[in-house]
């Protein structure tokens, strides 16, 4: 059993992530339940997943201190979602930077020292640079997919079916690069 | 049967489907959207997006009168819109089954309020059911229909966010029941002049009480015993959450909470000295509970606000269940966490914007200039509520603006603590708002000789709630094309003297009209029309760029609320792979420091 927290900000592909995560642990047999944010917040909002399995699973909601894997899409919102992650946990941070107005106006000031400070919490983070390795994959919109790639090395499941996975959930056009995106974030982690 | 990870808005489509229905009706609102989106994937149902939730449940009951399993789908404040129905819908009855989704929104994720909508069951007298994940809601619409044909009543489905937006498995049948009820006229039951409707409470009254039979035996409701000291009642998707935080706890699960299984509950009360009543938003079990004699802890210890989760609820009752048990916390462990870096207390928000080339932004741009009294509405719009825009002064419900501009101007005229404000009055709202609520304020500006402009923000589409197409678009919910609303024909038409339409990408034009109508004495519209952004992805443009050497931070731009425009050592820096080109940054700076990538200049 485990829990994912992903974090991010809206049009990062966090729903499709969860989709895939939570596909997977659906094809091992679990049950599964998972918690998507929609609507207003999706407007350049912080927007939280999240993907729970295990024998029986309760709540859609992850309390905090339970998670056992953080999907960081965007530094500041990593360290919004850092209170869920259990003691142990794992976090998997895509290097990318997206500052929101209040930074952009000068306002506030952003956390550039993110990873330190999530790495100061949670020993064995692991830093990606997914929106790159998407571009190498052919295709910068598929950094969601690079993140579930390495989300999957820290886990037990066999890699055809994260593929199956994959291939069930990613329309046709864009699955080749889902799926090159996949490996390059398997191989990293 | 077959198996599927669902969300809780894909199973009742899907529900709803295998129970035959054959119309569906809804009005866009989060968290309810796609239920019907999902039901318009299968061919046979006729499906629609209604103007509002008004026409959608109108439509609804005439379907089922007309013999067709019928589902109408809403937001929650869309039943306040739909009320007026709704309220007399169960005197006359159904014929053919009618569910009523409401989604209900706790915590306000996309919403103006946090309504709690079992009320409206009590209301209006009709059965509802509260689905606690996706298994339930798919089983449940499909019990619903049942109901609502055999007590010939419509059947609330008090759904909410975390039961529409989260995915769980389900178990379902792949057949279509087939449903085709006969019409038959029977003026006395169903038109409800004030002699009929007294012949139609009474009949009403009685059916509530056999549904109460039906709560008592149904398998929505049932008591799960576990300890022998420490009984919960819970509905929807806070028994999720008691069953985590204390997984020893016996639990009365209720799924059918109007009208409420009073024999049931004294019977697992029984066992108890006392229950706790877990529940999201109002006291709604609690007072029904405490009502009956039994003692209850509820809303003393649970929050009455926002919406819940494991820890909330653990939070809220352990050291009392501790007394009860003698088990630590009850059971509850509080979470396991130190060391937290302190700055997390103080990160920077991240609110939602208007998205880089938003069409909005011109005309809000133009408004704080002239330093208007604007008078807003609901949709994508709202965001420019937050700095550094903050073009907005007040905002209710869906069509409010109008009425309000109204009202406001009509205060300051015969004011003189205001004086001169009545010309600055103007009302905003989207395309989809208009239709849905703003044509009748708009008509009575005209009547009664005001002379508040109302800006239609016509971007042709419901974009707040994931780009619905609506009567002005010429699309259906399937596609298909249809008539197209002319918003400015409509203007003309219930007599406003001044229409215009404007670019509201073009800053010059924009500001010129909005100079011009603004303050004239005379009625109206200017309907400021763009596509959206986010739906005109694929089209060709160069983003913009900011020259260094020519730039003097002037911080006129970042007034735009851009955030493409980004501010970096003493000048202003446009993110290239989040600009949308729509160059109103360029046309606003005075020295001529940002230009077009790739262009001249
Ligand atoms: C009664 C009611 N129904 C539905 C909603 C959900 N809702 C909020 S804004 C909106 C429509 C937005 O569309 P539009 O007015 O065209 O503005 P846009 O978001 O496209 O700028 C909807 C459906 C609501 N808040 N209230």
């Amino acid at each position: 059993m485990a829990d994912v927290v992903m974090a991010g900000t809206g049009g990062q592909g966090i729903i499709l992530a969860a989709r895939i995560v939570a596909e997977v642990a659906v094809r091992m047999g679990y049950d599964v339940k998972t918690s998507e944010v929609h609507g207003m917040a999706q407007r350049g909002g912080s927007v939280v997943s999240m993907v729970r399995w295990g024998e029986r699973v309760f709540s859609p909601l992850i309390p905090r201190g339970h998670a056992d894997f953080l999907l960081a899409f965007e530094g500041l919102e990593g360290l919004r979602c850092l209170p869920f992650l259990k003691p142990g946990g794992r976090v998997i941070v895509n290097l990318y930077r997206l500052d929101p107005l209040p930074v952009l106006r000068g306002d506030a000031d952003y956390p550039q020292d993110y990873l330190e400070i999530i790495r100061g919490f949670a020993p064995g983070t692991l830093a990606i640079d997914a929106v790159e390795m998407a571009r190498a994959a052919g295709n910068p919109r598929v950094a969601s997919a690079v993140m579930a790639g390495a989300l999957s090395s820290l886990l037990d499941f066999p890699a055809d079916i994260w593929e199956e996975a994959i291939r069930t959930l990613v329309p046709a056009r864009a699955l080749e690069a889902n799926l090159r995106g996949f490996a390059a974030g398997r191989r990293a982690g | 049967m077959r198996r599927r990870l669902l969300s809780g808005n894909e199973a009742i489509a899907l529900g709803a489907y295998s129970a035959g229905v054959r119309v569906g009706t809804a009005y866009p609102g989060t968290p309810s959207t796609e239920i019907l989106e999902e039901l318009a994937r299968f061919p046979e149902p006729y499906v629609e997006w209604s103007p509002n939730e008004k026409v959608a449940l109108e439509v609804g009951m005439g379907a089922a009168l007309g013999g067709a399993r019928t589902l109408v789908c809403m937001k929650h404040v869309g039943l306040n819109v739909a009320a007026d129905p709704w309220m007399t819908l169960s005197y006359i009855g159904v014929n053919a089954g009618l569910v009523l989704v409401s989604a209900d929104d706790p915590g306000m994720h996309s919403s103006q309020n946090e309504q709690d909508n079992r009320y409206y069951a009590v209301m209006a007298k009709v059965p509802m059911l509260e689905p606690s994940d996706s298994q339930e809601a798919y089983e449940m619409v499909r019990a619903a229909f049942r109901l609502s044909e055999e007590h010939d009543v419509p059947v609330l489905l008090r759904t909410e966010t975390r039961v529409c937006h989260s995915r769980s498995m389900v178990e379902y049948r792949q057949e279509r029941e087939e449903v085709d009820l006969p019409y038959e006229k029977d003026y006395v039951k169903r038109v409800m002049v004030p002699g009929h409707a007294r012949l139609r409470h009474p009949v009403l009254i009685a059916k509530l009480e056999r549904l109460r039979e039906e709560a008592e035996r149904s398998p929505f409701n049932r008591a799960e015993m576990r300890s022998s000291r420490v009984g919960m009642v819970t509905s929807g998707v806070c028994y999720q959450y008691v069953r985590e935080a204390f997984p020893e706890a016996s639990v009365l699960k209720l799924g059918f909470t109007h009208p409420l299984p009073e024999k049931l509950i004294h019977e697992f009360a029984s066992h108890f000295h006392r229950l706790y009543v877990v529940e999201e938003l109002e006291p709604y079990l609690e007072e029904r509970i405490k009502a009956m004699g039994i003692d209850a802890v509820g809303k003393a210890r649970v929050p009455r606000t926002g919406e819940l989760d494991p820890d909330s609820v653990g939070r809220a009752l352990a050291d009392i269940v501790e007394m009860d048990t003698g088990v630590r916390g009850g059971g509850w462990s509080p979470p396991l966490q130190e060391g937290l870096p302190p700055i997390l207390n103080e990160l920077p928000a991240r609110p939602p914007v208007m998205c880089p080339g938003c069409p909005h932004r011109g005309v809000f741009h133009a408004l704080s200039r002239m330093k208007a009294v604007v008078s807003s509405d609901i949709g994508c719009y709202t965001l420019s509520v937050f700095s550094p825009i903050e073009g907005i002064d007040c905002q209710v419900c869906m069509g409010a603006s109008v009425g309000m501009a109204l009202g406001l101007e009509k205060a300051f005229l015969s004011s003189e603590a205001n004086r001169g404000k009545e010309k600055k009055v103007v009302a905003v709202l989207g395309d989809s708002t208009f239709i849905h609520g703003g044509i009748t304020g708009l008509i009575d500006i005209v009547y009664n000789r005001g002379f508040s402009t109302v800006i239609i923000l016509d971007n042709r589409t419901t974009a707040m709630t994931g780009f619905q197409p609506h009567p002005g678009t010429g699309r259906t919910i399937r596609g298909e094309e249809t008539f197209a609303l002319d918003l400015a024909e409509l203007g003309r038409a219930v007599g406003v003297e001044s229409v215009r339409v404007i670019d509201p990408w073009d800053l010059e034009e924009t500001g010129r009209v909005l100079e011009e109508e603004v303050g004239a004495e005379r009625s109206s519209l200017v309907i400021a029309r763009r596509g959206c952004v986010q739906r005109e992805r694929d089209r060709e443009y160069s983003p913009y760029r900011v020259d260094a050497e020519a730039c003097n931070d002037c911080g006129l731009c970042m007034r735009l609320g851009c955030p493409a425009l980004v501010k970096r050592e003493g000048s202003v820096a446009v993110d290239e792979t989040l600009c949308a080109g729509c160059s109103l940054c360029a046309q606003l700076c005075r020295r001529g420091a940002i230009a077009e990538v790739g262009g001249d200049g």
